[in-house]
């Protein structure tokens, strides 16, 4: 139930994200989640695309410096205390949550966010047992 | 390891029938020279008058030294020993920071330099079968055109394909199954950074042997570049004064590099005193042509600073082995006091894995203190989209530099491509200092 994450190394470069952004849109790539964490030197951007494997090998042919990383995308209730919950039944079970950041679009009463877990299998099958929506591959190409 | 040999009598010599042969061709030069008003003038001030005043070897020692300002001062023909109509070739360089120096060969030299290249072509276990790609810039910049005849000489396939355009170099390294490449190693590190983009891993290529030089590099630049294609890359030494490429080459157990004393007469000074260290200590290099009529050169100071090392080689050849060249009397950079060779910068960051291909060295001054700024373009496929293992890497360069130069520098991650490259000789170091 893991979902491949992109990431990409950008250095502080004026246009550089834009230019990163336009490759995917020509090549009719959907971004569907991002988040950029930064430094003042670089910055890594993150995101989930509809065609992962088409992105990595773009990025590959135009010499951008990108990973994939498996993550874990899942519907978490959209009411106070939600996130909350689901993070301490995670905690409970040993599992830590690197970084997380949500969907661009909302779909359902739920908010989809993805998580980047140090045990990323563990971790989808608690949030299953505990009644959350893991989303797999097929599920964001049809976002 | 199956060692050749080009000239084997000449390789293997004992070392008094060198330095006998050494002594013969030096008294030559001094007759030779003594025909030029320049050096006529220099030799009559030292009671040098004609060749009979040098005895041995050790009277190498009352000639004067030669600097690259006397090539500038004598420019364009003052130094040329011969009628230009027995010239068949001239080099020169650049000229970027003055006038240029320009170098003359006559038929006979240009011979003798093509069959040291020649030599020190085999001496890395090159032969008739291998196809060779030049991607040494051709023209007046003696690296390109040396090697291009050495290569010619051996009996090789010689693709005289110039610097540039990476593309077709990668396609032409696979179309004719290049095995030997000439290149300066800055190049070769770029071209690795585009080799996926060509669709092309380094396994698709059938490059065996690579000579490196044109520009200083480290010990750990070759042993990267060596890592990234799977090949035996070779330190050679030469400079336009002393014909070219081709004055010392490293043999196939690449432990320095055979200076071809037949040829040369090598001696090892202090640079402040001029006084000759013995082998084994660091100094400048001193170098005197015994084979170029057409434009004799005694006691030339490179300011390239290396040592000797006069052990046997295993390789059987007698000529003494030159250390890679640890750096110019004229490229220490001076950052808030402290000497820095950009060398020294090089050795560190080469040696760890996650950079990439390319960097650069850059000063800048913040008020009266120098800011050392060294840039490095990150390797992709080291690149775990983890940001902490970033900024851990950050750190560990720049730990590593403070503990090797004793400044503390500033540490820059770039992507892959986007620092300056070159395609012939790199600028690795932007001093703005000055202009500030």
């Amino acid at each position: 139930m893991k979902i491949t994450q992109i990431s990409v190394f950008l250095e502080n470069r004026k246009g550089r994200l834009s230019q990163v952004c336009s490759m995917l849109g020509q090549a009719g790539i959907n971004i569907r989640a991002l988040t950029i964490a930064e430094t003042e030197s670089f910055g890594v951007l993150r995101m989930v695309v509809d065609k992962p494997s088409e992105a990595a090998d773009l990025f590959r042919k135009n010499g951008i410096t990108a990973n994939q990383t498996a993550v874990v995308a899942a519907e978490v209730p959209d009411k106070p205390g939600g996130l909350a919950e689901v993070l301490k039944t995670l905690s409970d079970s040993d599992v830590n949550v690197e970084y997380m950041y949500g969907f661009v679009e909302k779909h359902s009463e739920n908010a989809l966010l993805v998580f980047r877990f140090d045990n990323p299998e563990l971790a989808a099958r608690i949030l299953r047992e505990n009644g959350l929506k893991v989303i797999d591959e097929k599920g964001i190409q049809g976002l | 390891m199956e060692i050749t040999y080009w000239n084997k009598n000449i390789e293997t010599m004992d070392r008094p029938a060198i330095e006998a042969l050494q002594l013969q061709r030096l008294r030559e030069l001094v007759d030779q020279s003594l025909k030029m008003d320049f050096y006529k003038n220099r030799l009559l001030r030292v009671g040098i008058t004609s060749s009979e005043d040098i005895q041995s070897l050790d009277d190498l020692r009352r000639l004067p030294f030669n600097v690259k300002d006397d090539l500038r001062q004598n420019f364009p023909t003052g130094l040329l020993a011969v009628d230009m109509r027995d010239v068949v070739r001239v080099h020169s360089s650049s000229g970027t920071t003055g006038i240029p120096t320009v170098i003359y060969f006559s038929r006979q030299d240009m011979d003798n330099w093509t069959d040291l290249l020649a030599r020190s072509i085999v001496a890395t276990g090159c032969c008739q079968d291998d196809v060779f790609q030049n991607m040494m810039t051709y023209g007046l910049f003696t690296g390109g055109l040396g090697l291009h005849y050495g290569a010619e000489r051996v009996g090789m396939t010689v693709i005289p394909v110039g610097g540039g355009n990476t593309q077709r170099q990668v396609q032409i390294m696979k179309d004719f199954k290049t095995t030997v490449l000439h290149v300066t190693p800055s190049y070769l590190l770029h071209i690795h950074s585009k080799l996926e983009s060509f669709e092309t891993r380094p396994e698709d290529l059938y490059i065996q042997r690579v000579f490196l030089g044109a520009e200083p590099y480290s010990e750990n630049t070759r042993l990267k570049l060596e890592d990234l294609y799977g090949i035996d890359a070779y330190n050679s030494y030469g400079l336009s004064e002393m014909n070219g490429p081709g004055v010392a080459f490293e043999c196939v157990y690449k432990q320095g590099m055979h200076v071809w004393e037949d040829a040369y007469i090598l001696e090892i000074i202090d640079p402040e005193t001029g006084e000759i260290l013995p082998d084994g200590e660091q100094g400048e290099v001193v170098l005197t042509n015994l084979v170029r009529s057409a434009m004799p050169l005694f006691r030339y100071r490179t300011r390239d600073l290396a040592y000797v090392n006069s052990e046997p080689c295993r390789c059987g050849r007698t000529h003494r082995r030159l250390s890679r060249i640890q750096g110019r009397t004229d490229d220490m950079l001076i950052i808030n006091g402290v000497n820095v060779f950009p060398s020294q910068i090089e050795e560190v960051i080469m040696a760890i894995p996650e950079v990439g291909t390319n960097y650069l060295i850059h000063l800048t001054k913040i008020g009266s203190l120098d800011k050392l700024a060294v840039k490095v373009e990150i390797y992709s496929k080291l690149f775990t989209g983890d940001m902490s293992a970033l900024d851990g890497l950050k750190a560990k360069i720049k730990e590593k530099l403070r503990a090797s130069i004793t400044i503390n520098p500033v540490i820059e991650l770039h992507e892959p491509g986007a620092l300056p490259h070159s395609e012939g000789k790199a600028k690795r170091v932007l001093d703005e200092r000055e202009q500030l």
